[in-house]
């Protein structure tokens, strides 16, 4: 381990929080899903610091798995994505704030 | 020297993706979000993850930007007021041409790292033949649910984002 486990803590958790700022501040979809992606990135870097730290191959594995789900989340959400922008014409989160029916 | 790489990195990576989620245009945004992925697969790979830097290369800054890319211009969203004039704003490319020079040195100095530490103590690192045989063999069960889900998600992309119907479209007819 090259560095204490608190300082990979400190760098994800810094990552973490910006994309979640990202994700509450941004209007548009598109910086919504970027925030997203910066959140999982920053679980995923927390994911690898503690296999370095207990040497445990566990983490790594899990990182993979994320990987994979982040695949399938950002195809669908980026298909909806299009498809909201095909009936409202627009990604601003602010017009699809009301269900229909 | 890998521990002083790794605060180098860390802010490389935090300054790439502050700079991210801070500008108007996605497509810039995209651009700085890469950077952050390419310093923080340097991370992986100090941490002892080659395998996983790889891979959040060719997935993450390969793979799931590019989709970014290609919805964005897709889509084609109104960009902002940009200068009517010839040759790129250098002011405007002079963050992310830092950012990236300052990621291409790391890169550099980093390939004078070997798995031995300098210290002479063998740093911990997970070899792609270990990493296989803890995926093949212990998580057998859950690679098999991974994959359902990506079908699952590759379904479900195909059918949020199927044109739209005509009104009276034959039975056979759905493209």
């Amino acid at each position: 381990m090259i560095v204490p486990l608190e300082h990979v803590l400190i760098l994800s958790t810094i990552l973490f929080l910006l994309g979640l700022v990202c994700v509450l501040v941004r209007r548009n979809l598109i910086m919504i899903l970027i925030g997203i992606e910066i959140m999982l990135n920053a679980v995923g870097l927390l994911l690898v610091g503690a296999s370095a730290f207990w040497q445990q191959i566990d983490g790594q594995v899990m990182v993979i798995f994320l990987m994979a789900m982040t695949s399938a989340e950002v195809s669908i959400s980026l298909a909806m994505v299009v498809y909201l922008n095909r009936r409202k014409g627009t990604v601003d989160v602010r017009a699809f704030d009301e269900m229909r029916g | 020297m890998a521990t002083w790489m790794f605060y180098i990195l860390g802010a490389i990576t935090v300054v790439a993706t502050l700079l991210a989620i801070t500008q108007r245009n996605p497509v810039h945004a995209v651009i700085y979000l890469v950077n952050s992925f390419f310093a923080l697969a340097l991370l992986f790979f100090l941490l002892g993850a080659p395998l996983v830097a790889a891979w959040e290369v060719i997935i993450y800054a390969g793979a799931i930007m590019v989709l970014f890319l290609f919805i964005i211009m897709m889509l084609e969203i109104a960009p902002g007021v940009e200068a009517d004039r010839y040759g790129p704003n250098w002011l405007q490319w002079l963050p992310i041409l830092l950012l990236a020079a300052a990621l291409g040195i790391c890169t550099l100095l980093l390939t004078g790292l070997d798995p031995v530490g300098s210290n002479g103590v063998p740093h911990w690192y997970a070899s792609p033949r270990d990493f296989g045989y803890a995926l093949f063999k212990e998580y057998a069960l859950a690679i098999e649910v991974v994959s359902f889900q990506l079908l699952f998600a590759a379904v479900g992309a195909f059918y949020v984002g199927r044109p739209e119907r005509k009104s009276k479209s034959p039975a056979g007819g759905d493209r």
